[in-house]
């Protein structure tokens, strides 16, 4: 169900490098599992379920007053492996 | 007052607390001990916090001017590595987060915090909460108590080990297929799924986002209680949190002891004889109890594990975008920004962390989108529909939907690492209660014998949106609490 060059190309679009043997396994297993997962064309068409119980909650939070600028940079910035000043540092990307 | 742990639940230890007959110092202490004798040959925990017996103390201070005294306060926990203590290390028991310390508290940790409670340390798990055996940790793998031959379940091994080995009085683990009720199962101790919604994911480092609830494992139906009353509630930092008034509708007492319906359509399917020896067992204990056991048809119930296993690969690939060497964790450098990128995954990630963002990244592409993640949707609209039906109040409804948790007893170690299919499979009856947002416990119910060892067995009971209360009350005359 799915090909080599496929994997290759989703390795790309993940942005995980993976060596040669890597590869070639996960075409294996990704194809095996891909396979089994498929039998879902099997279920049925969701016609009758007009409403949802417990519905996945989830909404906007209304727009307030930010928070003071810069008391949290020194805490999520020493995380960061490159750092200059309060910026986190990147390579160049154009 | 000589401390047995093994004879200790959290409201046990509470009442001690309270009239002083130890102090929350000596109960860290003994669990600091029980930690040293038992833990090389299990390794549930990653790190045992240095700061142990300090956050005792400060419990010990609220016990002794009885000032804002909490059922939890002084209580001994242990954390799953995956969520987020400000100042401690969260690793996911991934190379990716080896270092990196949390920044701010989770919000169920906040809560706990404000409890009085002791955080004795943070335990192990299957690499970002993917697994069903703990195997898949970047630090070792956490042997089963009962057997250390045997795994202790997944991905919230560590926890359920923690407390099976009696190296803690309780653990908070994170259930986005199965990983608190199947750990549960196999370490024999109550393992509890939440309502979807029902406790604030802030904090809780994302695998499954529609999925994952945080819950905890204990050794009692009460403590379990004790535990989601503390930790639950509405989350202006996670807006998937349900608002008061959705909550209080389930919360309404069952008159009298309700009926129970097993799916006895699905459980057919590859059930291990002594699982289903103890399901029957529970059934027929059920009924002396005063409930009424009847079979039901679940249609759509075995699509379950697919439409999993499209929308968790799927979300995770989202989710663990974030993880590119940029901001917090592992950095390995590369030819130029994308090679960063491409470099750090490749290090941080481990096997089965690579297997499913590859499989994420395939089924959310454009052409595949259709046919994978919005048929699995529609899929899961489908079960939750099932569920809904079954509960609905009509002449034919149940109350509780029961089925075991685990298909098997706790397998070797090894066992299933050569083909992820059957270790996906150790979730078949964890699943659907994940994809339909219901709430589910875990129950000890029994042991399996297995080369001379006595192997825990759990059964599982289910409930409507909303009805953890109804489960603990079942759940206590189950276990006789």
């Amino acid at each position: 169900m799915i090909g080599q060059s496929e994997i290759v190309k989703l390795a790309l679009l993940a942005k995980i490098a993976l060596s040669e043997s890597e590869l070639v396994g996960l075409q294996g297993e990704v194809d095996a599992i891909l396979e089994h997962i498929s039998e879902i064309q099997g279920a049925g068409e969701d016609n009758a379920v007009a409403k949802e119980t417990g519905l996945n909650y989830n909404v906007f939070r209304d727009d307030g007053e930010p928070h003071a600028s810069g008391i949290f940079t020194e805490a999520l910035l020493s995380a960061a492996a490159k750092r200059e000043g309060k910026y986190v540092k990147v390579k160049k990307i154009l | 007052m000589v401390i047995d742990l093994k004879e200790l639940s959290i409201a046990k230890a509470h009442d001690h607390l309270t009239h002083r007959d130890f102090s929350a110092r000596e109960l860290a202490q003994a669990c600091q001990r029980s930690i040293l004798e038992r833990d090389s040959d299990v390794h549930a925990y990653l790190e045992v916090f240095s700061d142990v017996l300090e956050q005792a103390d400060r419990a010990d201070e609220r016990l002794r001017t009885k000032e804002k005294v909490h059922p939890l306060t002084g209580i001994p926990l242990a954390i799953k590595d995956n969520i987020l203590i400000e100042g401690k290390k969260a690793s996911a028991a991934s190379a990716m987060l080896e270092n990196y310390v949390a920044s701010y508290d989770a919000t169920v940790i906040r809560k706990l915090k404000e409890a009085g409670v002791v955080f004795l340390g943070r335990t192990n798990m299957d690499e970002f909460a993917m697994g069903s055996s703990t195997e898949n940790s970047v630090f070792g793998v956490t042997k089963n108590p009962h057997d250390p031959s045997r795994v202790p379940g997944g991905s919230s091994g560590g926890s359920a080990a923690a407390v099976a080995m009696n190296g803690a009085l309780g653990a908070l683990g994170s259930d986005t297929g199965g990983s608190v009720r199947q750990p549960a199962s196999f370490c024999g101790v109550v393992g509890l799924k939440p309502t979807y919604g029902a406790v604030s994911r802030s904090g809780l480092i994302a695998m499954g986002s529609s999925l994952d609830q945080i819950g905890p494992l204990t050794k009692t139906v009460t403590d379990a209680e004790i535990i989601f009353n503390t930790i639950e509630g509405q989350d202006p930092l996670d807006s998937t949190t349900l608002p008061e008034a959705e909550r209080t509708q389930g919360r309404a007492a069952l008159k009298g002891r309700g009926s129970i319906g097993i799916p006895r359509h699905f459980i057919e399917q590859g059930v291990d004889a002594d699982v289903g020896a103890a399901l029957d067992e529970a059934a027929a204990r059920f009924e002396k109890l005063g409930y009424h056991v009847k079979d039901i048809n679940l249609p759509n119930i075995a699509y379950s594990l697919s439409a999993y296993y499209i929308i968790v690969p799927a979300e995770v690939s989202a989710n663990l975008a974030r993880f590119d060497g940029v901001r917090y964790g592992l950095y390995k450098e590369g030819a130029d920004l994308s090679g960063d990128y491409a470099a750090t995954r490749g290090a941080g990630f481990g096997k089965e962390v690579r297997r499913r963002i590859i499989l994420g990244t395939h089924i959310l592409s454009s052409g595949y989108y259709d046919a994978y993640y919005n048929k699995a949707n529609n899929v899961r609209r489908l079960v939750r529909a099932d569920f809904e039906k079954a509960f609905a109040a009509s002449g034919d409804a149940v109350d509780f939907i029961l089925m075991p948790t685990a298909p098997t007893p706790a397998f070797k170690v090894g066992e299933k690492m050569s083909d992820p299919l059957q270790m996906y499979l150790a979730d078949l009856f964890t699943e659907p209660a994940n994809i339909a947002g219901i709430p589910a416990i875990s129950l000890p119910a029994g042991f399996a014998q297995r080369d001379g060892k006595q192997l825990p067995v759990g059964i599982q009971l289910m409930a409507p949106h909303c009805g953890e209360a109804a489960l603990f009350s079942a759940g206590r005359d189950f276990l006789g609490e």
